[in-house]
């Protein structure tokens, strides 16, 4: 009987520990079931290459090549933000700060990250967005440039927070071998540490794109909106995730235009997927690197 | 050997001024929308529901409705990621079963919010009928938490020292019982943690409940789970986008948004606080 009982247990713990497979599986099966019908109406290739996205018109267009660089060019310039600051303030709290200081700043930067998206966007579209207007003299402060310092600001602290936990697993004697020959702090940290922590501050960078890439609220409030081929950064653009976001509601469905924003939830879904396992693969060879086990 | 000096001053320099940068900024965000919220809270703003299409009154129906989906998000993702943490940790053979479900936890923590807004959408609201509610919308942030849970209550249970399952074990109790009465408990405030840290990432997400759960305006409280509700952060965003009185509703969003960050960073300081007292614990 009791043994009986343990069995029952195993099974139970087994079963459910395959939610996570099933969810991420029942995922990857919605967004085909639900995207593919739109390559009725539009061949893939003029999907992703299509220059125009008119879904609402008739004859409606399917081109997704403008949201596609809008999200490119929103995460290429959050990264120019939250790389610089996030690795620096990271190589700052390992290197820097006092033992106090850090005990005060590391949890700190870990709240920070949690502040949600929506008022990073509310924020950069009451601040940052009229401030930019009146320096810059726009025609409007919502374009790809607040988006990408806004983005930034927001996966500033969550590429900190995991470059400084690679920094931290250097060991020790790499730096101490280096200032035995002569390096100074700052040589030791250029030629010795960061080499050593690369992969793992590869793996931060990885993940804050992927985290901008995917990120909803910010870019649907303060990208502006523009569904065209961005030509310059002072421009309102359209994002995959704020099409899908903003089209959702009113997309009818069934239509052409809903089975569309499934078929670019896909496409965002694909991209982040292959950040992600390059991210794992990379940090997982960096355990290997630094003898920390697979 | 002077121009390393200056060169190692220069590049501590920069490293500073990354620091100071980036506190600044996130600064800057808790200031403004401190000083411009807390003048619209009153004890009005947090008990009354929304009057003359959004510009007074108070937003009550936000609050409850960010309550709700939350606890439901939690009742989801806590039994599914604890019995997964616990296989993984105390069942689990080393096998490639096992790597693919900690490659499917990575993943589905990487996967845009957005995207879990559509599955939700077109599985709880569509397939299963569950419309726009607090079940569809809990459902929902459920799944998002999962991997969250998952990764703490994993921490919390490698934690716990081998030995003492080994006793428990010699005493002649069984893998469960040593389970229930010996590991849980001791992980218990690891576990914890990881709710607490879900809770404050559930209550911020809007991606998710656009099309499962969130609706604009309503003067009602929800009766059942199969209500739409109002929540915090959805209605920043809605009174940014909708609505015919920009100045008023901009008025009214950095009330909301003061709420939502109060609320969220204070349970994330609660949950960061509690872990760093464990790690100093366990070492």
């Amino acid at each position: 009987m009791a043994k009986l009982k343990e069995k029952a247990y195993r099974w139970i713990f087994t079963v459910l520990a395959f939610s996570s497979l099933i969810f991420l599986v029942g995922i990857i099966i919605v967004l085909f079931k639900e995207g593919l019908p739109v390559f009725k109406e539009v061949k893939p290739a003029d999907f992703i290459f299509g220059k125009a996205w008119y879904p609402t018109f008739d004859p409606p267009e399917f081109g997704i090549l403008p949201l596609i660089l809008a999200s490119f060019w929103v995460t290429v310039g959050a990264m120019f933000v939250c790389v610089p600051l996030g690795v620096g303030s990271a190589l700052y709290l390992n290197e820097l700060a006092g033992h106090r200081q850090r005990a005060v700043l590391k949890p700190l930067v870990e709240i920070l990250a949690s502040i949600p998206s929506v008022v990073y966007g509310f924020f950069g579209m009451m601040m940052i967005a009229p401030f930019l207007q009146n320096l810059l003299h726009l025609p409007t402060g919502l374009c790809a440039f607040t988006a990408s310092l806004t983005l930034g600001i927001m996966a500033t602290p969550t590429v900190c927070s995991i470059a400084e936990d690679a920094l931290s697993y250097v060991p020790k004697s790499f730096r101490e071998a280096s200032f035995a020959v002569g390096a100074n702090r700052w040589q030791t940290l250029v030629n010795v540490v960061i080499p050593a922590a690369g992969s793992g501050i590869s793996t931060a960078i990885i993940l804050g794109m992927s985290r901008a890439i995917g990120e909803t609220m910010t870019v649907l409030m303060v990208a502006g909106g523009a569904a065209v081929i961005p030509h310059s950064f002072f421009e309102p653009v359209r994002p995959m995730t704020s099409a899908i976001a903003a089209e959702m509601g009113e997309a009818p469905m069934g239509s052409a235009h809903y089975h569309s924003l499934f078929a670019i939830a896909l496409v965002l879904f694909l991209i982040t997927f292959v950040f992600n396992i390059v991210a794992e693969l990379i940090s997982r060879r960096f355990r290997i690197k630094l003898g920390l086990g697979g | 050997m002077k121009k390393h000096k200056v060169t190692q001053n220069i590049g501590f320099a920069l490293l500073f001024l990354c620091m100071a940068v980036t506190l600044f900024f996130l600064g800057a965000i808790i200031y403004f929308i401190t000083i411009r919220g807390i003048k619209v809270i009153s004890w009005e703003f947090l008990t009354q529901v929304p009057r003359n299409g959004m510009t007074e009154g108070g937003v009550a129906p936000a609050i409850l409705g960010t309550f709700y989906l939350t606890m439901g998000a939690i009742l989801v993702s806590l039994p599914l990621g604890l019995a997964c943490a616990i296989y993984l940790c105390e069942y689990s053979p080393k096998s490639a079963l096992v790597n693919l479900i900690r490659m499917s936890i990575n993943n589905l923590a990487g996967v845009p919010s957005v995207v879990f807004g559509l599955f939700g959408f077109a599985v709880f609201v569509k397939y299963m009928k569950f419309g726009v509610s607090i079940l569809s919308g809990s459902l929902t942030l459920g799944i998002l938490a999962l991997p969250v849970i998952i990764s703490a209550s994993q921490e919390a249970l490698t934690a716990v020292p081998q030995s003492l399952r080994e006793a428990s074990l010699a005493l002649g109790a069984s893998k469960w019982q040593t389970i229930k009465k010996i590991v849980l408990p001791t992980a218990l405030p690891g576990i914890l943690t990881g709710v607490i840290l879900s809770i404050g990432r559930v209550a911020g997400e809007t991606a998710p409940i656009l099309f499962t759960a969130a609706t604009f305006y309503t003067r009602h409280y929800p009766d059942s789970v199969f209500s739409e509700v109002m929540a915090l952060p959805y209605h920043i965003y809605a009174l940014m986008t909708e609505g015919t009185h920009p100045d008023k509703q901009a008025a009214i969003a950095y009330g909301c948004g003061l709420i939502l960050l109060v609320l969220v960073l204070l349970i994330s300081t609660i949950a960061i606080v509690i872990r760093q007292k464990q790690r100093v614990i366990h070492g």
